[in-house]
Parts: C-alpha cells; structure tokens; sequence
C-alpha cells in the first residue's frame, strides 16, 4: 500500500503557489480568455470546466507558460520561495521548470511521451536529464513509478507504441511525477478512454494527489470528472469566468444560469 | 595551353580569412558548432569537403602534410586529397605521423601519439550528436544552448536496456571541457581516449552540413557513460599479424575463399614503424605463413 | 462549556434560472447556538429547510445573508464569508458531516473510504485503517466486506460505512443528516451510543431525526426550523 498522505507542514504553504491576475489572451479579433483571476495552493486541485470554446484549454496554455497572454500575468512561488512572474523567466529557468517542478499530462499521451522509446527510458529521461548518471538506479526508479501507476514491471523495456490506451496515460502520468512536481496541469486526462478505464485512471489520479500533495489544474468538460479530483471548480463560458467556487458548492449549489444548466445536463448514472 | 594556376591552398585568401575566423570562434567556444559558408570544392559532397576546407584555410608553406582514411595512407581518397593539395600548396607531403604538422584524417586517429605541433584535421559527415532523436535544427540549437542533454542518456539508456551494453561503436558522444556534447566524427569509440587533453590542436570540418568545430590543446575531453556502465575501450581478440600490436585497433582483412581472417593495424604508418623497430628481416612474414599459425 | 457553532441571520434563496428564474425561498433569519457536547435536533416537515440549513453550516450551500460562526482554539471563522481554502481546512479538522446518501467513489474499498478522513490528517495509514476496522465492526459490517468498494452494498450497509467515516476523526462539530434513516434498530442503537460517545468527548452534534425514540435519546435541544420559513 502507499505511504501515508502528510500535508506538507512548511511556513510557505499559507503562500500561494500559482496566482493568476487578469489573464487574457485575444486571437486577433477574437476572444480566447478574459480576464481570468484566482489563487492556487499547494495540494489543491481545480477543475477548470466548461464546454468547447469555453477558453479552457486557452487558459491553461496560458497558465503554463505555451502561450503568451495579450495581458496579465501569471505568478508562480519558486521552489526557493521567491514568487516571480513567469513572463519574466528565461528560456532556461522556464524549460528548468518545466522539466522539475511542473507536469503536463496532454489529452493524447502520444504528444507527452516518446513513443518509439521504452516505457522506462521515457520515465527515467527527466532523472536524466537533471543529472542522475547510475543506470541501475534511474531503472529502479522508473520501474517504481510503473509500479504506482500500475503498469505491470515487466513492461519496461517496452516501447509505448505496444501499450493500450489507458496504459500510454498512466505512462505519461508517471513521466511526469517521477521529479516530484509540485504543479500538475492535466488536459482533459481521461478524454477518449473506456469508461472502466477513466474510472481506474481517476481513482490513480486521486490517490496520486493526495499523497504526493499535488497542486493541480486540470481542463474538463466532464463534471463527473471535476466532483471526484477537485477541491474547487472553476466554470469558463465564452472565455469568461462564470462561476467559481468549492467543488460541491458548484455542483449543488450552482447560481449562475450557465452553471445551472451544465449540472442539470449531466445525464444520470 | 598553359596549367591554371591556383592561389596558394585553392582558396582565396578572403575564403581562407572566413573559415580562420570560424575556426578562431570554435577554438574559443570548444565543442561549439560555428557555422560557415562552405564553399564549392572540385569533389562533391561526402567526400571531405568540410576538411578540405580547413586544411586549406590553415596551411603554410612550411607545413607537412599527411592524409589519411580509416587509417590509410594509400587509399583513392587519401591519395587524392593528398596530391590536391602538392599540386595548389606545393608543400610537402609525407606518410609518417611524426613528420606531420597538418594531419587531414576520415575515420581514425593516429596511433602515434601526438605532440603540440601538430593539427588533426577530422572530416565530419553529421556534426550535430542530437540530429537522431531530434530532427529540427531549431530545437537542437536550443538544446545545445541550454545544455539540455538528457537526450543522449536516454539513447545510452535505450542501448543498456536492449543489448545489455551501450551499443555505440563509432561517432561515440562525447562532452567536450565540460560543456557541449559532441559528435566526434565517426571514428571508433576506441580512439575516442586519444581526444582527452591531446597536446595537438583538433579541427572538425563539414562541408556539406557547413559547421567548424574544435576542441582545443589539452582540454578534457569525457565518453558520456553511466556509472554502473562505464565507457569501455573496445578489445581486440588478438594482435596484429604483421607486426604485433595488441594496442593499436584493427582491421580483419579476408584472405582467401575459405573464410580465412587476419588482423593487421588499421594505421599503416604504426604498423610500418613498428615493423621497422623490431629490425629488417624478423617481421618480414608471409601473408602465407601468418594465415597458417592463426 | 463554550458555543462551538453559532448561526444568526442565516437565509438562502434558490434562484432557478432553467425555470424562467422562479425563485424558491428556503429559510431566513436562521438563529441558534451549539456548544460543546450538546446535541441539537433540527426538527420540521419535509422541504421545510433541515438538510439545507446543514448544508450552509458545512460550507456546500451558500448563504445570501447572515453569519454561521465556527470557533475554533484560535478564533472564529464565518463560514459564510469563508475563502473556499479556509472551508477546506475547517472541513478537515474541524467539521464532520454526514450525508443521507454514501457518495461512492469507484473502485476504492469501504476500510480505505472509513479511513480516509484520518490518513488526510497526517495519521499514518495502517493505523487508520486499525481504527476504521474498530468502528465497521462496532456497525456490523462483516470484515469480508472491508476490502471490497461500497457501491455494491446495500443502502443499510452504505449508510453505516457513511456513518464510520464520519465518526472516525475527532472533529469537534459533527453535522448528521438522518444517520439512522436506513437502519434496523440494532444498528440503530449502535448510533445512539457513537453520538453519545462524541457528546461525552465534548463534540457539538447537528443533527435531523426522525425517529421520535432515537430523536429523545440524543437530543440536548430541539429546534423546529418552521421557525425560520419565510413568506413565499
């Protein structure tokens, strides 16, 4: 069984980790995302919910760095607990940063992953490339985070071309966390998959979260998704923030129009 | 009808000043490929073009020339650079390492161990290491920029994993003064130690790719490796059977129709040299005989 | 013994925008005070406002008026003005609640769903499941079920692994929705004891009852929510 779930007892955790401020991005003429503002903190988890074109996907483009805002601004708490904005980060610290402290799970694991690579080689490439030079090691760790994120052992020398689904997504989970990130943005994570997998992947994904302590933005359109990840819900419409609140504040008790329609329309178990 | 007459080395002398300054540039920043404006040679593309260039942008009159390929004096290839070269230079020209002051090679380092007079001159296909995993150019600069070379672990990694040893045997990377990962041109991964603080300057040239790189007198040159998979030097299952050499890397010659096998020195002017210090006569064999005893 | 919960002014309103924005009224003025070790019944017809008064104090409706003050060793906290991380934490260690219905989680088994509210405090994990055995036990739930996952159970069997995760921790205001509503009267003494256990320990206990037996076994006070209706 996996090791107990200590909330992360440090000064800087009353600090937040992320801090968004007016964010907004225009595609010329056309609108991406206004004005979107809110505070992540260490261990929470938001759901960022909302149909296509809700401007979602552009806001977490925008959080993590892959696309410029028109305005506003983006603020993250270093490891070192500095806050800087990261627009004002180099290519180096913002690809360090990427690589170390954040984790980007994309919707097709094929675009987070090497595919024609093994399953091990594409965990251990981050231990790699911040330095891990033992070979029986970085094998041991990347056989570890297999392990957790229940991929059979004996799979690592396996390239993920030869994996199904819902296993390539927990590969790519695994290549993520295996550097301890303290920020996790996930894009729709459990899109395309069977739905025994979705509910096997989330139950992984929350427990994951739990006990590693995982800040976490995740892009949904499915609510079911949102109850069971997150502590908070945010809902886009039109590239606007609609509504926000607790996870269960939003789901029962939705005030916004919007927000009333998109719970009253999922359909029942 | 009167010869054409050649500047001296071929280039013109602003041609010659452009790849000094590369060269200049890639000697301050070592392992750093510079780009430069390769210029039409009269052989075509693949056939040293990049190390041609160089040659001719740093010889003297006074200066030796010797050319080798995979190791050989009397290759087609050698010997045609090597009379390119007497015929727009005019500068002697010789087989012998130590006599050397330029040494234009494809494939090998000598065995002769170098010493400060002397410039290796190695001709490169593909100067960048990353180009296999990482097909744009934009990217590959990035990384270089960065030193993001998680890349190249993870090809060593793949190695170890699939064959239980790292598979490499030429164009081995290496780190070059502690900073850029470097294509060493393909030469065996056994000559890959000879690069560490050699007393000799190195200049890699590619024609067709249009990069200069190079690695300075006595800079350190490191195999990349794992800790628990060392970087090995590859041995050889015997000697050379014409003069003896268990150090020198070798080449298996074929020699007759019933799969017999020989091992010679892939370097002619070692084995020579050593043939010559062991006295006239003892080490004057049969290919016969030797193919007999082994 | 010190007012752990004090509500005053507390009203909601739902505004029902898929239905050309009719508003329903629920409550207004609500006004009362819990403190340590008492048990309050909120009592009332069906619709009458109970489960949605609960359901402010935990922090899942929001109110559009009033205070619902929450004192802890350090302060009070207005859990109707709270920022959403503060209603976390307070969840975490300081309020208790127990729905009517077990939201099943797939996949996870009913000791680690019991055991969950204890390991998220920092208990260690075997421990915690030590104590989610103890109590599953005390509920009857046979250990054969322990490892399997609540969904397939049956509501009896929902409701009391609902009921040990909510009794688990040691959080000083426990806010109970109908704990007994799908029990036998075994099961349903078992209840009585844990409350009364909690009250002996100086918890503040919100609860809605309806049994009238089990409802003067635990009842310090019983507030009749007819009193904050308002006028449609």
């Amino acid at each position: 069984m996996l090791d107990q779930a200590t909330p992360r007892t440090n000064p800087d955790a009353d600090r937040p980790l992320l801090v968004a401020e007016g964010l907004s991005k225009w595609y010329g003429g056309r609108l991406g995302c206004r004005d979107a503002s809110f505070a992540l903190y260490e261990g929470e988890v938001i759901a960022v919910v909302g149909e296509s074109g809700s401007g979602k996907s552009t806001l977490l483009q925008l959080l993590s760095t892959q696309l410029e805002p028109s305005c506003g601004r983006v603020l993250y708490r270093m490891r070192d607990g500095a806050t800087r904005d990261l627009a004002s980060l180099g290519e180096a610290e913002r690809r360090f940063l990427f690589r170390t402290d954040w984790g980007y799970v994309h919707q097709d694991p094929a675009l987070g992953l090497r595919m024609t690579v093994s399953a091990g080689a594409n965990v251990g490439e981050r231990l790699m490339s911040v330095g891990w030079r033992h070979y029986g090691r970085i094998r041991q760790a990347a056989g570890e985070w297999l392990g957790r994120v229940e991929i059979d052992e004996d799979r690592i020398d396996d390239a993920p071309s030869t994996y199904s689904g819902g296993m390539r997504q927990r590969l790519q989970i695994a290549r993520n966390l295996v550097t301890s990130p303290r920020l996790i943005f996930m894009d729709e994570p459990t899109g395309g998959l069977d739905v025994s997998v979705q509910a096997r992947l989330l139950d992984l994904l929350r427990g994951l979260v739990a006990e590693l302590s995982l800040a976490a933005v995740i892009v949904t359109h499915d609510l079911a998704v949102a109850r069971l990840l997150s502590h908070r819900i945010i809902v886009m419409k039109d590239g606007e923030i609609v509504e926000t609140g607790l996870a269960d504040q939003v789901l029962d008790d939705p005030r916004e129009a919007y927000t009333q329609l998109l719970v009253s329309s999922i359909l029942p178990p | 009808m009167t010869a054409p007459s050649y500047n001296f080395a071929y280039l013109d002398e602003q041609t010659k000043r452009m790849i000094r300054r590369a060269i200049l540039k890639a000697i301050a920043i070592p392992g750093y490929q510079v780009p430069f404006a390769s210029r039409e040679m009269p052989m075509p593309y693949g056939w040293g073009t990049g190390g041609v260039q160089v040659t001719a942008a740093i010889l003297e009159p006074h200066d030796v020339l010797k050319v080798i390929d995979q190791g050989s004096d009397d290759t087609t290839n050698a010997v045609s650079i090597r009379k390119f070269f007497a015929k727009t230079a005019g500068i002697a020209t010789t087989t012998r390492t130590s006599e050397a002051t330029v040494i234009q090679t494809r494939h090998r380092i000598p065995e002769t161990p170098l010493d400060e007079r002397q410039i290796l001159v190695y001709q490169v296909p593909i100067p960048e290491p990353l180009r296999f995993l990482e097909p744009r150019e934009t990217e590959t600069r990035q990384m270089h920029a960065l030193a993001e070379y998680g890349v190249m672990h993870v090809k060593l990694y793949e190695d170890i994993a699939r064959h239980g040893h790292i598979a490499t045997t030429y164009a081995y990377p290496v780190k070059v003064d502690g900073r850029y990962v470097t294509d060493p041109s393909p030469t065996p991964k056994f000559d890959n130690p000879k690069m560490n603080r050699s007393p000799a300057l190195q200049l890699f040239g590619a024609g067709r790719e249009k990069r200069i790189y190079a690695i300075p007198p006595y800079t350190t040159v490191v195999s990349l490796d794992f800790e628990d998979h060392p970087f090995e030097r590859y041995r050889h299952d015997g000697a050379c059977a014409l003069c003896g050499s268990a150090e020198s890397f070798l080449d298996e010659v074929v020699i007759d129709d019933r799969g017999g096998r020989m091992l010679v020195c892939s370097d002619t002017d070692y084995c020579e040299r050593r043939r010559d210090a062991a006295g006239e006569g003892e080490s004057a064999v049969t290919m016969d005989a030797q193919a007999q005893n082994a | 013994m010190s007012t752990v919960l004090e509500l005053a002014g507390v009203s909601k309103t739902f505004v029902m925008h898929m239905q050309g924005g009719v508003r329903l009224p629920v409550v207004a003025g609500v006004e009362f005070a819990v403190r340590q070790g008492e048990c309050v019944v909120l009592a009332g017809r069906s619709g009458a406002g109970k489960s949605s008064i609960l359901k402010m104090i935990f922090g899942t409706y929001r109110c559009d008026a009033g205070s619902i003050l929450v004192r802890q060793r350090d302060g009070a906290i207005d859990i109707a003005a709270a920022e959403p991380r503060q209603i976390l934490a307070l969840r975490r260690h300081t309020l208790g609640y127990v729905s009517q219905f077990l939201r099943a989680v797939p996949r996870v088994a009913a000791i680690d769903v019991v055991a969950e509210p204890l390991v998220i405090t920092g208990v260690p994990r075997p421990q915690a499941r030590q104590q989610a055995a103890d109590l599953l036990r005390r509920l009857n739930i046979p250990d054969r079920l322990w490892p399997l996952p609540p969904a397939t159970f049956s509501g009896g069997e929902q409701q009391r692994v609902n009921i040990a995760r909510g009794f688990l921790s040691d959080l000083p205001l426990l806010l109970l929705d109908e704990p007994t509503a799908s029990l036998d009267a075994g099961n349903g003494a078992v209840v009585v004891d844990l409350i009364s256990e909690k009250k002996r320990r100086g918890v503040a206990v919100v609860a809605i009852v309806h049994d009238d037996d089990i409802r003067s076994s635990i009842a310090d006070r019983v507030i009749d929510v007819a009193r904050f209706a308002t006028a449609a």
